[in-house]
């Protein structure tokens, strides 16, 4: 089962650069693996509010190098469990992206760009475009490799592999400092 | 065409020849993931229906980020990671032993040539010995742990040439810091990082570390130190890169010219000279990390700190590297003169760098730390303050109780200098 790569329409919460995952999930928060508390503290030290604030669907949009830091996956499942459709940003942090990717929530880049909050926000994944309704502007967002294409649409690399069992794809090569012994 | 030091590794592993930008799916020579990514991996290496790691004997789970366990939570976490190692297999290192990096280095489980990933956004830091390490969340681990593989884009590099002498008292954080004031947070997304040129041939396996440790803050998938004068305690090949490499961006640095450097709040590319900050009072300071709490940062510290007293003011806290090095600093009475100097030693370990436990500052406090990161909340207070700087920047202002320069006060003391 596979998240629907177009249409997905929302609010639009915008935050700045360099939003690290400290900010994300405070580090102390992180030690559990109910999601539902990670939930409740997510973005807890730069907007109190949003916990409370977000809605089912709603649209995070951020600045430059989003989720930079560590490398804790709770900072995108957070921000899922809180009901996060996607996250758009002039681009992210290279973990958070993998990850980001690799528990099903949907992230796009688009470079620089005048969202604000409370725009209402439409992104197509697949097509690689976002579209700020409210402002009535079009972006263009990066192309995403074909192989976190296919992890989203299994709806994360859990489902991915379930399903593979391994990675579909003919790059395989074998180890070379054991291929001797084996 | 020439290669870089990041695509001649990954070429071997690939089997062709590779450049910055292809993408390929390569089989890895070491994982390692830690009680802050370890129960979610191990959760999802379940949900794919794993039944056996792929390898055990390339697999290590270390418990470091909150050891021992300050509550009941965390004690769970750690129960659950001790039972998946009963019943798979690998290597594991319990409470005390060390942060997982400087395990997996001093345990040779990463080694020159190697494609090694871990759970935790330092894992650059094996570049010092001339890996390929990169950093990946907890999904991606267990994939890992399933497959034995993993796909990644090949990385662009950006070469930095360091130049000069170092002056005494100027360590490779200064250095590392002063290139993370240029490049910034962002400055090598997605990037590798070499470090190359004639001041790195004289460095250290523990300053190379500290190196390839902090290009995670600029973003980087790698961060690669020139094997040229790296010793290993085992024979090895190094691989270098080639005179036609490819550069994305090529920067230079005198280290001769360097003044001891600090990251003010909150953010690690806040960078100045430690002069700009001198006199800024502070409550605690921090030795330890993955960046520097081995051997010789706590040497440094103990020049400084020997037959002398930590301000009353301040709490000195130092965590080691790791077991090893804990012991190697008790055999040459570092450890005694620093703690006859008044400073607390913790378990061996994360400590309180990631703010989980054992030493979280209180609203309005200052500390200065020789850690990584001074994110606001970082140290587990979004109302403190946190500079970073080098061991000696945090021995000497522990000692003075404000943030104060160790290469003045090296200097005053006449015949200090004979001793570094
Ligand atoms: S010492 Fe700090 S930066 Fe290093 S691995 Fe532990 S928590 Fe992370």
């Amino acid at each position: 089962m596979g998240t629907a790569l177009s249409s997905l329409r929302g609010v639009a919460h915008v935050y700045g650069d360099d939003v690290d995952t400290d900010r994300i999930i405070p580090g102390k928060y992180t030690k559990t693996l109910d999601v539902e508390d990670l939930a409740e503290h997510v973005l807890e030290d730069l907007d109190p509010e949003f916990s409370g604030r977000v809605q089912a669907g709603d649209i995070l949009v951020a600045g430059e190098n989003f989720g930079c830091g560590s490398s804790r996956e709770q900072a995108p499942v957070a921000i899922k469990a809180a009901g996060v459709a996607v996250v758009v940003a002039d681009y992210f942090a290279r973990i958070f992206y993998r990850n980001a990717i690799n528990v099903g929530l949907p992230v796009v880049e688009v470079g620089p760009h005048e969202i604000k909050s409370g725009h209402e926000v439409e992104v197509d994944l697949a097509n690689g475009v976002v579209r700020d309704v409210t402002a009535g502007r079009e972006y263009e967002a990066t192309q995403m490799p074909q192989v976190m294409i296919e992890i989203l649409e299994a709806g994360g690399l859990v489902s991915y592999l379930g399903e593979h069992g391994d990675y579909d794809s003919a790059a395989h090569s074998d180890n070379p400092r054991r291929s001797d012994g084996e | 065409m020439g290669q870089t030091i990041s695509e001649k590794i990954i070429s071997r592993h690939a089997r062709k020849a590779v450049h910055a930008g292809d993408i390929v799916i390569v089989p890895v020579d070491g994982v390692m993931a830690t009680d802050a990514t370890g129960p979610f991996a191990i959760r999802a290496f379940r949900e794919m229906g794993g039944e056996a790691l792929w390898d055990p004997e390339s697999v290590s789970l270390i418990i470091d980020h909150a050891a021992p366990a300050p509550n009941e939570r965390t004690a769970n976490l750690h129960r659950m990671m001790r039972d998946f190692h009963e019943e798979m297999g690998g290597h594991f290192y319990d409470v005390g032993a060390g942060i997982c990096h400087q395990l997996m280095v001093e345990n040779e489980h990463v080694r020159p040539g190697d494609i090694f990933i871990g759970a935790d956004s330092h894992t650059p830091t094996y570049g010092a010995v001339n890996a390929f390490a990169a950093g990946v969340g907890s999904t991606d681990l267990a994939a890992v742990l399933l497959t034995g593989k993993i796909w990644l884009k090949v990385p662009e590099t950006i070469k930095i040439e360091l130049i000069g002498e170092m002056p005494r008292g100027i360590a490779a954080k200064d250095v590392i810091l002063s290139l993370l004031g240029r490049l910034t947070l962002s400055g090598a997304t997605y990037k590798a990082v070499e470090f190359t040129g004639p001041a790195v041939a004289p460095l250290t396996l523990a300053s190379r570390m500290t190196l390839a440790n902090m290009t995670a803050e600029m973003g980087a998938k790698t961060g690669l130190v020139d094997p040229q004068g790296l010793d290993l305690p085992y024979p090895f090949t190094p691989v270098r890169a080639d005179d036609d490499a490819e550069y994305v961006q090529t920067m230079r640095l005198d280290v001769s010219d360097l003044r001891p450097q600090i990251a003010i709040p909150h953010s690690p590319d806040n960078v100045r000279p430690l002069d700009d900050a001198l006199g800024q009072p502070v409550d605690q300071a921090f030795i330890g990390s993955c960046t520097n709490s081995r051997l010789e940062d706590l040497q440094m510290a103990a020049r400084i700190l020997r037959g002398k007293n930590v301000h009353p003011r301040v709490r000195l806290v130092i965590a080691p590297a790791s077991r090893n090095v804990f012991e190697a600093a008790l055999e040459d009475g570092t450890v005694q003169a620093l703690t006859a100097a008044g400073a607390s030693f913790i378990t061996s370990g994360c400590g309180p760098c990631v703010g989980t436990h054992q030493g979280i500052p209180g609203d309005g406090e200052v500390i200065i730390s020789s850690t990584n990161r001074n994110f606001q909340g970082r140290m587990g207070n979004p109302r403190a303050s946190i500079y970073l700087g080098s061991p000696a920047v945090v021995a000497a202002s522990a000692l003075r109780g404000e943030i104060a320069d160790p290469v003045a006060l090296l200097e005053e003391e006449e015949g200090s200098w004979e001793l570094l």
